[in-house]
């Protein structure tokens, strides 16, 4: 399998605290990797790295390089819209706008200038169908998308994702405000996506990266211990920190 | 994508687990009748052929092991899906302990084919048949998930211990003037105690058939 992201010697300093240290990783295109590890190792700031979501934070430094698809992401002249468009992002609480649901599908469209209505009446369909939300919405898609469950929620907020056509999808512990039942309908369906689409997914819940990844990473103090396939990080981790952090020995 | 339950790759790797389970005794069962038929027949060639084979249920056992620990570790199964689990480890070693006395049947099989006096085998054909009947029917009821077949291959055993006992009788009685046919006879000895340990095995199987379909342990008075 081709690498899709692949990051190499990445360090990076809110001021003067460094939070990641040396990470390198490469990440195959149409798996799902999954990034464990206790709070504060730098698993989400990690994420947040490969769509230049960062940037958006004052003081951050990073060196180091981030690549999709060859390309350098902090190139000088990185388109950082398309690079979000190609790269997209999940949050753990499902934010969807105040708006309905079809208007909530197609606002990446909208305002990447498509204005035909067939156009993103389809587009709407697929992204619904896509996040397998079409079925539960399709009688109310000019409703609010307030009046949908937690787990509905964040099934739009993939569709809306899914809406602009990325080709990586970023989810920063997408199931954690979620019940069991809407979490294996999500994990569910990022089985579904690999397919199309490559998904870095930043989990707590150790079980949910067991499941649901092809290779996992374990973060810890801001670096990356082990990386390799999911299989073998549990059943049999190479570093003892690994082990201890999966069969909650830890600290 | 809808309507689709979730969980689907689980679902299909316990399914999975289940046909290599399956499969394993389908390879049991042929190992038995084998090496019966070389025994019957004196069959060296055969009987060579099988020990050979029992690498493959061998191989096929550890699959079966590795692939439920990476189950259990991965899936955290509950409920009839942690019983799949638990059963098709258990029952793969069963399995494969029955593979093993078909290997030692065969290895009798191939010493009994060097002798010259010809091979008195009273009971054995029957025993063999009847052990052989359970292992299928054990693992029939596996298969179908039949809760009443697991019961009665549970009951057959007694008839199985019958045989044995009667075929001890009769083996270890007769030859005491004729040190060839004493010799044949401890051999075939052996053969009714390892085709006795195999209905043991498939009796094992059924209870946990009976296990994996209503959490209930059959407790039988043996």
């Amino acid at each position: 399998m081709d690498d899709k992201m692949q990051v190499e010697r990445l360090n990076l300093f809110y001021g003067a605290a460094q939070a990641l240290y040396d990470v390198s990783l490469r990440v195959p295109e149409h798996s799902v990797v999954a990034l464990i590890g206790p709070s504060g190792c730098g698993k989400s700031t990690f994420l947040k790295t490969l769509n230049r979501m960062n940037d958006l934070v004052d003081g951050v430094h990073i060196d180091g390089r981030v690549t999709l698809d060859g390309q350098d992401v902090y190139a000088p002249d990185t388109d950082i819209v398309l690079l979000r468009k190609r790269v997209g992002m999940v949050f753990q609480r499902p934010n969807p706008f105040p708006m309905s649901i079809y208007d909530n599908v197609a606002y990446g469209c909208r305002v990447h200038g498509v204005t035909d209505k067939k156009v993103l009446d389809e587009v709407v369909e697929q992204s619904l169908q896509g996040a397998a939300l079409w079925d539960e919405v399709k009688d109310r898609l000019k409703t609010s998308a307030g009046g949908l469950s937690g787990g509905q929620q964040q099934r739009l907020c993939i569709a809306r994702t899914l809406a602009v056509a990325p080709e990586v999808v970023l989810m920063d512990e997408p199931c954690s405000a979620l019940d069991p039942i809407s979490t294996m309908k999500i994990e569910e369906l990022v089985s579904e996506l690999k397919q199309r689409y490559t998904i870095v997914m930043v989990t707590h819940n150790m079980q949910q990266a067991a499941r649901v990844s092809d290779r996992t990473a374990f973060f810890l103090n801001g670096k990356v211990i082990e990386y390799d396939d999911t299989n073998v990080i549990f059943t049999k981790p190479a570093q003892k920190k690994t082990e201890d952090y999966i069969t909650g020995r830890f600290g | 994508m809808e309507n689709k339950s979730t969980r689907q790759e689980y679902i299909h790797d316990l399914a999975e687990l289940q046909n290599k389970v399956i499969q394993m005794g389908e390879l049991v069962t042929t190992a038995i009748e084998r090496a019966t038929h070389s025994l019957i027949t004196q069959d060296r060639d055969l009987a060579r052929q099988i020990m050979k084979e029992d690498d493959d249920i061998d191989d096929l056992t550890i699959e079966i092991e590795d692939f439920s620990l990476l189950l259990i570790a991965k899936q955290q199964p509950i409920a009839h899906d942690l019983r799949v689990i638990a059963t098709s480890f258990k029952i793969a070693s069963d399995l494969e302990r029955i593979g093993d006395h078909a290997f030692d049947i065969a290895k009798t099989a191939k010493a009994l084919a060097a002798e010259k006096q010809p091979v008195e085998l009273l009971y054995t054909p029957q025993l063999a048949e009847t052990a052989l009947v359970m292992v299928k029917q054990a693992m029939k009821a596996y298969r179908e998930a039949d809760i009443v077949l697991a019961e009665a291959v549970c009951r057959q055993d007694d008839e199985l211990d019958e045989l044995f006992a009667r075929s001890f009788t009769e083996l270890s009685g007769a030859a005491v003037n004729d040190i060839v046919k004493a010799r044949q006879q401890a051999q075939l000895l052996f053969v009714a105690r390892y085709l006795e340990r195999i209905g043991d095995h498939a009796t094992n199987i059924a209870e946990w058939v009976v296990y994996l379909e209503t959490a209930e342990r059959v407790r039988k008075l043996r």
